[in-house]
């Protein structure tokens, strides 16, 4: 099987987040980037089918050359090759434009499957793989928690709502998005790092792509949310604030 | 602004978010001026479209098909792609569900128009919409705007608007207008098989008063006793965020949020919950909320009562113990 994994670099979870002077984005300069969590869910996923069924997994990632430190890092873990889609304005593009853009980079490599996570931990738009099924002509599945592959076919566990799921089958090639908890993804070796070192990262230029950069949103600003209630802070020692918290709930909130 | 609202069902039975959405699409068809047209879609569904008519909108479309009995994406995209190019409306309204996700991108691409998804509100300011949405797992707000030529697509998430608030009409049901699609059994490639749950929920967690709930602070399955001694002078139930429940630390029917319960209870104890809004969503409507969190911007304490700002593995202990001292007096 022939594999492909998009993965996207985000800010880490507990960088402190400033907004850019622009106000529609935040400053990255002094903070530190992650593979986007869900993703990592699907690059283990493509790891096992592979280990399974055989084939290639290939990273695709998009984005400034930070980037390819989170395609290193799907290397060292086990993909065999990188596609490094660069664009220093990535985070201008609308899901759709991302879409259309991994679309056009990848449409020649004819894969059977190709794997997101659910959604990116900083836009969190969660539309990239679904629309690119459809730029791609093939059907696609979302919130897998299990794949069973045979041949030509693959059944698949979705989650629904509220405790709910179903199965449903689905020819290839196809795309899937991953649900997040689904297996539990390995860390990079030593080994797998040395190895990583050798692999292939092809470099494709989005502006080369011949996709026309043509919004169909646009973020006007972004802010830090208003605050729908007032909240009251206990400081003191652990002692003090675990006493003023009885306090309050037993006689100002009168939950006790 | 003419609008169309999307409604969802399965076998037969509403998602209530539909009126949520309904509500919002009300107010902005006040707002701008225009009409809404709710749309029913699926198999054997006329009663619903007869249900929704006694709703302020101006007409129903019910568009059913063998082929749209059982979701999915392929059946619902074709069809609804061939249902907004017929009604052509400015503004295509869903909630943001499990469903609307995997196919609405679908229908965006298919169309070559813009979605702004799990928007939290919209304003209406100088003739244009600016739909609110979350960025960053809660800790920014984001102002998004279609560009380009309508139609948009734009889709709410659970609880930013209130399903009862939805109006109904005064006197006569607006019109239901059957609308006929053309769908092949060959264009659907997804064989829809059997729903299941998982298991009987051994607990009701949207029943209890009080929770005590835990998330990655909690850092290892050993510290879980911490929690579950507070749940115990407290007389609350322990329940979890998503990762606490993907890590199997606890069972998946404790975990609160979009892909869990929604819990209402009189007091929400989070400890260690940074407050993503998958998990927000399942908790916002409790009475009393309690944080306690290592980072002072976690987005938990947007929308905490109190807030501590500390080591959960020391506050935790001291706040079981004055419990328990108060539960002795």
């Amino acid at each position: 099987m022939k594999i492909g994994v998009c993965v996207k670099q985000v800010p880490a979870k507990d960088a402190p987040l400033a907004i850019a002077e622009t106000g529609a984005w935040i400053q990255e300069s002094d903070i530190g980037f992650e593979t986007n969590e869900p993703d990592g869910f699907a690059l283990e996923e493509a790891l096992r089918l592979k280990e399974k069924h055989g084939g290639e997994v290939v990273a695709i990632s998009m984005g400034p050359d930070r980037v390819k430190q989170t395609i290193k890092e799907a290397l060292a873990k086990g993909a065999d090759r990188g596609i490094h889609i660069v664009d220093d304005q990535f985070f201008k593009l609308d899901p759709l434009g991302s879409a259309r853009s991994i679309a056009a980079a990848i449409q020649n490599e004819k894969f059977d499957l190709v794997l997101t996570g659910l959604q990116s931990d900083d836009q969190g738009f969660g539309q990239t793989g679904v629309s690119l099924a459809e730029l791609l002509g093939l059907p696609h599945a979302t919130i897998i928690m299990q794949i069973e592959v045979t041949e030509g076919h693959m059944k698949l566990k979705r989650e629904l709502e509220a405790g709910w799921f179903q199965w449903v089958e689905l020819p290839l090639p196809a795309i899937l998005s991953i649900q997040s908890g689904i297996n539990k993804p390995r860390y990079a070796t030593l080994k797998g790092i040395m190895a990583a070192k050798k692999k292939e990262i092809a470099i494709v230029q989005r502006a080369s792509l011949g996709v026309p950069d043509v919004l169909t949103q646009r973020v006007q600003k972004i802010y830090v949310p208003q605050k729908t209630k007032k909240t009251e802070f206990l400081t003191g020692t652990p002692k003090e604030v675990a006493a003023k918290l009885v306090e309050k709930l037993k006689h100002d909130a009168r939950v006790l | 602004m003419k609008i169309l609202l999307i409604t969802e069902q399965r076998e037969g039975k509403w998602n209530k978010t539909s009126f949520e959405t309904l509500s919002a699409a009300q107010q902005a068809v006040q707002q701008t001026g225009g009409t809404l047209t709710g749309v029913v879609i699926g198999k054997g569904v006329a009663g619903l479209a007869d249900e929704l008519a006694a709703y302020q909108l101006d007409e129903v479309l019910l568009v059913e098909h063998d082929l749209l009995n059982q979701y999915t994406p392929d059946g619902f995209t074709l069809a609804l792609r061939q249902v907004v190019e017929s009604a052509k409306p400015e503004l295509v309204l869903m909630p943001h569900t499990y469903q609307v996700r995997d196919f609405a991108p679908k229908l965006s691409a298919s169309l070559g128009k813009g979605m702004i998804g799990d928007c939290i509100g919209y304003r209406y300011e100088n003739g244009k919409l600016i739909f609110v949405r979350q960025m960053f797992q809660g800790r920014t707000a984001a102002d998004v705007v279609f560009e380009g030529d309508a139609p948009w697509i734009a889709t709410f998430q659970a609880g930013a608007f209130r399903g009862d608030q939805a109006a109904r009409r005064q006197g006569d049901k607006a019109p239901v207008k059957a609308v006929s699609v053309e769908l092949k059994a060959d264009q659907i490639r997804t064989k829809p098989l059997e729903l299941f749950r998982e298991a009987k929920q051994a607990v009701d967690l949207t029943q209890a008063p009080l929770l005590v709930a835990i998330g990655r602070g909690i850092k290892a399955p050993e510290n879980i006793q911490l929690a579950e001694k507070l749940a115990k002078a407290l007389g609350a139930e322990l329940a979890a965020s998503r990762p606490i429940c993907d890590e199997g630390w606890l069972p998946m029917e404790r975990q609160i949020g979009s892909s869990g319960q929604t819990v209402a209870p009189k007091l929400y104890l989070a400890i260690g919950i940074s407050g993503a809004i998958q998990h927000v969503v399942g908790m916002k409507g409790a009475r009393t909320i309690v944080a306690i969190n290592k980072d002072q911007n976690a987005p938990i304490f947007e929308v905490a009562d109190y807030g501590i700002v500390g080591d959960l593995f020391e506050i935790v202990p001291a706040l079981t113990e004055e419990l328990e001292k108060s539960n002795a007096g």
